[in-house]
């Protein structure tokens, strides 16, 4: 049963630095680094010691609260530091690479004969299990519990997000292997969104149920296809993979290595020329960005502008990510910045601000706030970029407030932070909306789990 | 070095300091300020409460010059020497009249403000820009500038930062302040005497023995509420050639200023229109009453129920209360069904309390406070309702 999805709350932020539908290999990263705090709320136990050799799919580390799920290297080489903060908490892993790449050998398996234990113990085993997320949460799947479905969004609605149809070009084999592999593991379906006008991998593939996207951003958010097409209840867990991610677990089924590579795209109003680059996970941004950016202060994120984390050239490509994100910093002042018309900036409101005239500009935006943080004040602006049955402002206040009764019926269970992403970009107060999301599902995971 | 810079160095010295919030409101006045996003998303939008606020100060502009006019011109109306609406005379003395009350309102209301923002060391926030401009507006002109002090004193306080300042409040604090006027000092805030400017000082010259004549500063809702009919035209009453508070008499003006919060999308056009429409319910109720014979002519509410229901859309404060202040997001009801039903209860209160209560006549003030305090409770039945949808969601599936 396919059923489309079409949104009309929301908003396309366009930005400048579109990348450009052309792929070249990025300079191979010497150091490649794996930071925990890319997976949400695990606490990392190390797998081996600094210092000893290890194979790309290799387990680096695994999770305290359960150590079945292992964390791999995503390249053959040598774990040269575990970089430590306060507390001795773990904040990264560094892995120097070598020039010759091997890799564990988890064996060929044919998806369709496997049975689902066979599957969950051996996307856990060749470290594949992080790429599966769970509702409620926003966080590594527990592999004790059977979702209802499997969410898989296809139709990136980010601004200047990586367009899926480009990146997981000739990728059908991988993505067919890995959606059959998964849909053991649930008793409902395989949901697959994609763009309605795009022309998806996805489409000719078995054992899913496709679904076609159209509206504005956040329509790509998997949340947004979720609400539509099958809303989370409480004590419900749906899934949800990117599908880069199941390239990587379909080539890992296919041919037995765990391949970290992926296609990624470098865009950004600070880059000179804005295109798509092949590279792995966690490779330094150096290796990525090099030579490609304007010479002006700028912001290096890893994901889009909305949801990424802020990077320097040492940092490294998120776990997740499949973009690396280059705009200018705002840390300058603006003389009446607050009352004169504005016209080189987005804005949902008409307050002399002019962007409505031009809906289809191209904006080079900053990372000044255009303003400091306050109260909430203004109500009913972000209702109008929220597709969710939920009251967003509510939400978040009953997130402050901490009152765990009141988010559970309020709807945290079908949210995750990067749904507030616009809410937060249009907000008068400046307030962080992600942020108080993210702590409040931290706390109904610490209280309620 | 620059301004900026100069200013910079001097933000970056002050840091922690107890005199950073009140250098930081000058400073973010001058410039906006070089703060870029360090959680959630990297870019935002271009709006942010100052924005916001100037637009409705804008809207206000041109009621406040009017007013300015007006004031003169009904002064001079009064007192028997009539001068043309657009006259420099005119203007001059609505001038002199009201910045001393800007500048009391402003001065005493901001003051308070970067007091409070001290003691708590948070930056001054920007509530006080819109009540400070509205408070003039809804006053009598010849309110003694002590009594305002006073007042503002109050409904800072009292209706503000008791609650913890922008944002948290649950009254209208330009709503707080008139109301503590008209219950503290009855006498100043209502009455005969006190909407055109020079008639309370001539009727106490009257007292003291002066051979002069009576001068009425009465509204059109005044007398209509004691049976008499002034006899403005429609098209006065529309365009604000009658007495009353500065800012509430000319309807075209704020008409004109709503569509402009409308379009800029500051101001809830949902409010607005159903004000509007519950002004208009209970109106027609009272002509239907009239009309019907349930009430005698020469009776105590007869002449204002047998007022045209579109007319008490142009009369008193109705038209600048529910653009101005019910439209005000803290206070009113923050979900979109919660302002419909918001919106039309003030209309319906506010006529009604219009007629009900001659002693006062205006009842746009306290119908917006009542729903103020009724706002939180509206909008908990609407979110309850979404709570209740998620509930049989999750019994449907169960069952």
């Amino acid at each position: 049963m396919s059923q489309d999805i079409r949104i009309k709350k929301g908003l396309d932020i366009k930005l400048k630095g579109e990348a450009e539908k052309v792929t070249e290999d990025a300079i191979s990263s010497n150091v490649y680094t794996l930071k925990p705090e890319d997976f949400h709320s695990i606490i990392p136990k190390l797998s081996l010691k600094v210092g000893e050799k290890l194979k790309a799919g290799q387990s680096v580390f695994y999770s305290k609260a359960n150590q079945d799920i292992k964390f791999p290297s995503p390249v053959s080489g040598e774990l040269v530091d575990v970089i430590r903060g306060e507390k001795r908490k773990i904040l990264a892993f560094k892995i120097q690479a070598d020039n010759e790449q091997q890799f564990v050998d988890f064996g060929i398996k044919d998806p369709k004969a496997m049975k689902a234990e066979e599957v969950k113990s051996h996307l856990l085993e060749a470290g594949c299990w992080p790429f599966i997320k769970q509702r409620p949460y926003d966080v590594i799947a527990n592999p004790t519990k059977t979702p209802k479905a499997i969410f898989v969004s296809a139709y990136a609605s980010a601004p200047l997000a990586a367009d899926y149809d480009y990146v997981l070009e000739g990728k059908e084999k991988e993505l067919q292997a890995a959606v059959t592999a998964l849909s053991k593991l649930t008793e409902g379906e395989v949901h697959v969104s994609v763009g309605k006008s795009s022309s998806s991998q996805f489409a000719g593939l078995n054992n899913i149920t496709l679904h076609k996207v159209s509206g504005p951003h956040p329509s790509g958010n998997v949340s947004t296809q979720i609400a539509k097409i099958d809303p989370i209840n409480k004590g419900e867990v749906v899934w949800t993979v990117t599908p880069q991610d199941l390239v990587i677990i379909g080539e890992l089924l296919l041919t037995g290595k765990f391949n970290a590579e992926r296609v990624i795209a470098l865009a950004g109003s600070s880059v000179k020329a804005p295109k798509y680059y092949k590279t792995k996970i966690g490779a330094s941004i150096d290796s990525i960005v090099k030579g490609k950016l304007n010479e002006v202060s700028k912001r290096i994120i890893s994901g889009n502008v909305l949801t990424g984390k802020a990077k320097d050239l040492k940092g490294n490509l998120g776990y997740y990510d499949n973009i690396v994100t280059v705009i200018p910093e705002g840390d300058d002042y603006e003389m009446f910045g607050w009352n004169k018309p504005v016209f080189k900036k987005i804005s949902t409101t008409r307050a002399l601000t002019f962007s409505w005239l031009f809906p289809n500009k191209k904006y080079d935006l900053n990372t000044n706030t255009n303003g400091e943080h306050r109260a909430f004040v203004v109500t009913g602006s972000y209702e109008e970029v929220f597709p969710l049955d939920i009251y967003p402002m509510q939400i978040l206040k009953s997130c402050m407030y901490q009152d765990l009764d009141e988010m559970e019926k309020l709807g945290m269970y079908e949210v995750a932070p990067e749904d507030f992403a616009l809410t937060e970009f249009i907000c008068v107060s400046k307030q962080p909306h992600q942020e108080i999301i993210r702590k409040g599902l931290d706390l109904m995971l610490k209280e309620i789990g | 070095m620059g301004l900026k810079e100069k200013l910079h160095n001097i933000k970056e010295k002050g840091k922690g300091k107890k005199w950073a919030p009140a250098f930081g409101a000058l400073h973010t006045f001058l410039y906006t300020p070089n703060d870029t996003t360090h959680s959630g998303g990297h870019v935002r939008a271009a709006d942010d409460l100052k924005r916001t606020m100037t637009i409705v100060v804008l809207a206000l502009i041109p009621c406040l010059i009017f007013g300015m006019f007006n004031t003169g011109y009904q002064h001079f109306q009064a007192f028997g020497e009539p001068v043309d609406f657009l006259s420099w005379d005119a203007f001059w003395i609505g001038f002199l009249k009201l910045l001393p009350l800007i500048i009391v309102s402003y001065v005493v209301g901001l003051g308070i403000e970067v007091l409070f923002a001290i003691i708590k060391g948070h930056e001054v926030e920007e509530g006080y820009f819109v009540t400070g401009m509205l408070v003039p507006l809804i006053v009598p002109v010849d309110i003694p500038l002590w009594m305002l002090a006073v007042a503002v004193v109050f409904g800072v306080v009292i209706g503000k930062e008791v609650f913890g300042g922008t944002g948290m409040n649950i009254l209208n604090p330009a709503l707080v302040i008139r109301a503590f006027l008209f219950f503290a000092y009855p006498t100043w805030m209502s009455g005969d005497k006190v909407w055109v400017t020079g008639a309370a000082e001539r009727a106490n010259q009257i007292i003291e023995g002066a051979n002069l004549d009576a001068v009425s500063g009465e509204t059109i809702l005044g007398s209509l509420a004691q049976g008499t009919d002034l006899g403005y035209s429609v098209s006065d009453m529309f365009f604000g050639f009658i007495p009353g508070s500065v800012g509430e008499t000319s309807t075209f003006l704020i008409l004109l200023a709503g569509l402009f919060l409308i379009f800029t999308k500051v101001g809830s056009w949902r409010i607005m229109l159903s004000s509007v429409i519950g002004a208009i319910v209970m109106g027609l109720i009272f002509n239907s009453v009239v009309d019907f014979g349930w009430i005698q002519e020469g009776t105590k509410f007869y002449t204002l129920m047998n007022t045209p229901y579109w007319h008490h859309l142009l009369l008193g404060g109705f038209a600048f209360g529910i653009v101005f202040m019910a439209t005000d997001p803290v206070t009113a009801s923050q979900t979109t069904k919660g302002k419909w039903i918001y919106g039309f209860l003030i209309g319906f209160f506010s006529i009604m309390i219009r007629v009900f209560n001659p002693a006062y006549p205006e009842g746009v003030m306290l119908a917006i406070l009542l729903m103020n305090v009724f706002a939180p409770t509206i909008d908990h039945y609407v979110v309850q309702g979404n709570v209740k949808r998620r509930l049989k969601r999750l019994k449907v599936k169960t069952a």
